[in-house]
Order: C-alpha cells, then sequence, then structure tokens
C-alpha cells in the first residue's frame, strides 16, 4: 500500500458523525471564550470576525477537495457534504451573532442588507448557500439527479468568491489577509473552468 | 490658564478597580445564567457615565503604527522608547522650536477629564484622563495672527512600530484642527489615564484628546504641533476620503458609508451588551455646537 493509500485509509477511518461533531464544537468553543473573557473586552466583535474566518477557512477546504485529489491523490471525498454542511452552520453563526448580538434591531438589520454593499454582498452568498445545504443528502442527489444536483452545487464557486469579496470589503484599510484567501479561492475556482466548460458547452 | 472647563464628573466617581471588577464579574455570571440581559435605562440612553476599567482602556485600541488588530497595540507597544521625548511647534507660532516633554510638563497644569470616546467604528468608551489644555501649549509657544489650523503628526519610527513597515497607511499618521476647535477647553492634550503616567498603547507620552470628534481625530505619540494657515491634511481623510472627513464630528444622523453611527457598543459590556444611542458631538453638543454653527454637517461629515 502507498502512503497515499495508507492516508486515504485512515481518513476513510474517521466517521462522519466525529467530522460533525468536531466542526460544530468549534463555534460553541468561542462562544464560551466570548462569555468568559477570552475573546477581550469587546466579545462580540471578536465573535463575529472568528466565526466569519472559520466560515471561510471552511469554504476554503471544501473548494480544495477536488484539486487536492487530483494532485495529491489524497481525497476526502467522503467528508466533503460534512465540510460543506460545517462551513453553512459557520456562516449561519456568524449571520446570527451579527443579527443578534452586533446590530440587535430587526429594521437595521435590513437596513444594512440593502444599504451596505459589502453586507448585501454577504447576504447573496448566504442566500447561495441556501439551496446548497438544502440538497446536501442523498434524497437530493436522487430526486434531482447528478447533472441538477451538480449544477446547484457548483454554486459554491460563487459563494466562494462573494464570501472573499465580503471579508475584504469590512476591513477599513487593504489587509494582506483577505486578499489572501480572494487569490486562493480564485484559483481553487480556476481549476474549475475547464470542467465548468464542458458542463455548460451545449 | 487651566481650568476653563469643569467635569462635572470627579475622580470620586471613578468605581475603585477592585469593585469595579468584582462587580463586572457578578454582572458576568449573571448574563451567563441568562438573568442579566436587562440593562439600566439610565445605561440605555448614554447618561450612564461610569468609567471604563484601567483593562478596556489598555486593551483594546486602535494604533495603526503597532498593527490593525485591537490587541496589538497592548502586545506591541512596550518596545517604544517614550523618554527622552521632544515635540517641535513650528509654522505660524512666536516662538517655534523644540520643547521637551519635561519642559512641558513642568509648565503645563495637569487636570482631570473623564471623557467619552467614540470611535468611528462604532464603539465607545468611558475614560478618565489626565492632560492638559491643548490651547495653554500653544499659547506657550505663541499663535500668530494668521494662523488658523494646526497639524500634529505621530512619531515616525518603524523599528520600534511595526505597522510602520507595512503600508497600511501613510506614515506617519498626521492629523489637524481648526484652530478655535484646538483652543476650545474641552481639548486637552493627555499625558495619563486612571493617576499612571500615560501607556505606550494609549499614544504615550503625548496625544491629543477632542471628544466630541471621532477618536481617529485624537493623534497618538505626538512629536510635532505646526500652526498653519491652510487646512492640514490628515491621514485617514487620504486613505478614504469617501468615509473620513475633516472634521469628523460625532454625528448619529450621518452614516459612516459602510456603517450606521446612530448606535454605539460601550466596550466592556460583555457579549449580550445593549447598543447606546450615540449623541450629538458625543454629549458635547452644549459646549462645542457653536463652533459648526451655519455648516452643514452632512457635507462637513
Amino acid at each position: 500500500m502507498t502512503r497515499t493509500q495508507r492516508v486515504n485509509a485512515a481518513l476513510r477511518q474517521v466517521p462522519s458523525w466525529a467530522v460533525y461533531g468536531l466542526g460544530a464544537l468549534i463555534p460553541v468553543y468561542y462562544l464560551y471564550l466570548g462569555l468568559t473573557g477570552g475573546l477581550g473586552v469587546e466579545p462580540v466583535n471578536a465573535l463575529e470576525r472568528a466565526l466569519g474566518d472559520l466560515a471561510i477557512k471552511a469554504l476554503v477546504v471544501v473548494l480544495a477537495v477536488t484539486p487536492v485529489r487530483r494532485w495529491t491523490g489524497i481525497s476526502l471525498v467522503m467528508h466533503r457534504r460534512a465540510l460543506g454542511l460545517l462551513a453553512f452552520f459557520y456562516v449561519v453563526c456568524h449571520l446570527l451573532v451579527w443579527a443578534l448580538l452586533d446590530v440587535q434591531d430587526f429594521g437595521r438589520v435590513w437596513a444594512d442588507i440593502v444599504k451596505r454593499p459589502y453586507i448585501s454582498i454577504g447576504m447573496i452568498a448566504f442566500v447561495l448557500l441556501l439551496p446548497v445545504a438544502a440538497t446536501s443528502n442523498n434524497l437530493s442527489i436522487r430526486k434531482l439527479g447528478p447533472v441538477r444536483w451538480r449544477r446547484v452545487h457548483m454554486l459554491t464557486y460563487a459563494i466562494g468568491v462573494l464570501g472573499a469579496a465580503h471579508y475584504i470589503m469590512v476591513q477599513k484599510t487593504w489587509e494582506a489577509e483577505p486578499l489572501i484567501y480572494l487569490a486562493v479561492i480564485l484559483g481553487l475556482v480556476a481549476t474549475r473552468l475547464p470542467a465548468l466548460r464542458r458542463e455548460f458547452a451545449s | 490658564m487651566a481650568g476653563r472647563w469643569k467635569n462635572d464628573l470627579t475622580l470620586d466617581d471613578v468605581t475603585p478597580r477592585g469593585i469595579y471588577l468584582n462587580r463586572r464579574q457578578m454582572l458576568t455570571s449573571l448574563t451567563a445564567a441568562g438573568l442579566g440581559l436587562s440593562v439600566s435605562p439610565a445605561a440605555a440612553q448614554g447618561a450612564d457615565l461610569e468609567p471604563n476599567t484601567f483593562e478596556d482602556i489598555t486593551s483594546y485600541n486602535n494604533f495603526y503604527e503597532f498593527g490593525t488588530g485591537k490587541s496589538d497595540p497592548a502586545e506591541y507597544a512596550g518596545q517604544l522608547t517614550t523618554s527622552p521625548w521632544t515635540v517641535e511647534i513650528d509654522g505660524l507660532v512666536d516662538r517655534p522650536g523644540p520643547v521637551s516633554m519635561d519642559d512641558i510638563l513642568s509648565r503645563m497644569e495637569i487636570e482631570e477629564r473623564i471623557y467619552r470616546l467614540r470611535c468611528v467604528e462604532a464603539w465607545s468608551m468611558v475614560i478618565p484622563w489626565q492632560g492638559f489644555e491643548l490651547a495653554d501649549l500653544l499659547e506657550m509657544a505663541g499663535v500668530q495672527d494668521g494662523a488658523q489650523f494646526v497639524a500634529f503628526q505621530t512619531l515616525l519610527r518603524p523599528e520600534e512600530m511595526p505597522g510602520q513597515k507595512r503600508p497600511i497607511l501613510d506614515w506617519p499618521y498626521i492629523e489637524g484642527l481648526r484652530l478655535d476647535e484646538a483652543m476650545h477647553p474641552l481639548t486637552i492634550m493627555a499625558t495619563g489615564l486612571y493617576g499612571k503616567p500615560l501607556p505606550n498603547q494609549n499614544g504615550a507620552p503625548l496625544r491629543l484628546v477632542v471628544p466630541w470628534k471621532y477618536g481617529f481625530k485624537s493623534i497618538k505619540s505626538i512629536v510635532r504641533i505646526t500652526l498653519t494657515d491652510r487646512q492640514p491634511e490628515t491621514t485617514w481623510n487620504l486613505a478614504g476620503p469617501d468615509e473620513y472627513g475633516f472634521y469628523a464630528n460625532v454625528n448619529p444622523n450621518v452614516d459612516h458609508p459602510r456603517w450606521s453611527q446612530a448606535t454605539e457598543r460601550r466596550v466592556g459590556g460583555g457579549l449580550f451588551s445593549r447598543r447606546i444611542d450615540t449623541m450629538m458631538f458625543n454629549g458635547y453638543e452644549d459646549e462645542v455646537a457653536s463652533l459648526y454653527r451655519g455648516m452643514d454637517l452632512a457635507e462637513n461629515y
């Protein structure tokens, strides 16, 4: 057995519930830190940022699954659904902290969504995530059929790019980290261009 | 002449640190139990001027010379050499030249000012500063007739200020005030807080405090003060002219393009702290509104 095969065998041994469970614990841990002073004297903003950071990292991992398999042979495909749903969960947590703990007022939440471009973009990314998350189950694959299902899940490429744009726009100055995320995500999406061309060439 | 403006809060209003910490601990545990979610109406009105803790004020800072993270200044500002320190006062003054910090401290009358601080990012604190009125320093230098503005400059020393090694902003940091704003009795140069010498992350050894303007106007670690007849350029205005104006007066009715300025979060209230309404001129309307009579404050943001 090659090393790649051993790694893949080990990855297959990891049960899905462990990925879901450990992944879901991270926001819980952040919340605990926020309640106990571990996020500093202004925990709302810190929690909001930590969850956004987590969400975009999860999106990068999900987008990297296919290229990593192609380049290294290491396959996380059996955990891709769990990783994708975790990314969705992190986005929901980020959104809830923003709306409930930060803005605290539904009228102002709505005003921000329509008035502030970086929030509009974040919300568009969230809305695009909804059908992807809702169809992340075997029943949906059967009902939609592989082609339609695959196309729905190609929304992930747009979601990643919009997420990175949202991250850049929220900064007061040009920070390196959000730009690196955008570059990485654009790179990962670029590896799909031939497949996208095949998919929609007709 | 110090003491032109009298605090209606004194050091007696500064809750002793021990008691404050206990109270906060209690609040935190109550909140954690889901019981402490309602805040007193006074706090919601912004009428409650209890100073933030020393920890709040010294661990949550915007001082991009040390990095853009809120904890970067506390982490990295320790390496800044603040003594000896010299301030160059030049431009339209009778007695230009360098003044040592020791000289300034020996000639200025230090007093206590408990001020609200409202950051343009919509968070706020209440800070018990020590300092002197900028007007006293300017009078010491002798302001000439033609002077209409005051320009300030922060120290440029990348080897001790790691943020300056990256082009986040156009270094050195510069700020400016209209002369009448600079001479206003609320405008102080702070040299300490909570009775201690100013911590480096708060702009040691000498910083401006203009309590009715967004925090970025209150330039830190000042090495140059220039009296001039034209409106000086200011760092954040150069970085984002649509977002940060020269005046930058706290105004709940004029939003930042990317967020509302109507409300703010008082730092230190924990995860479930309620937002409070932002006050016109940060609550100093009676004192400073006359400076801007007839001006369109939406135009001159």
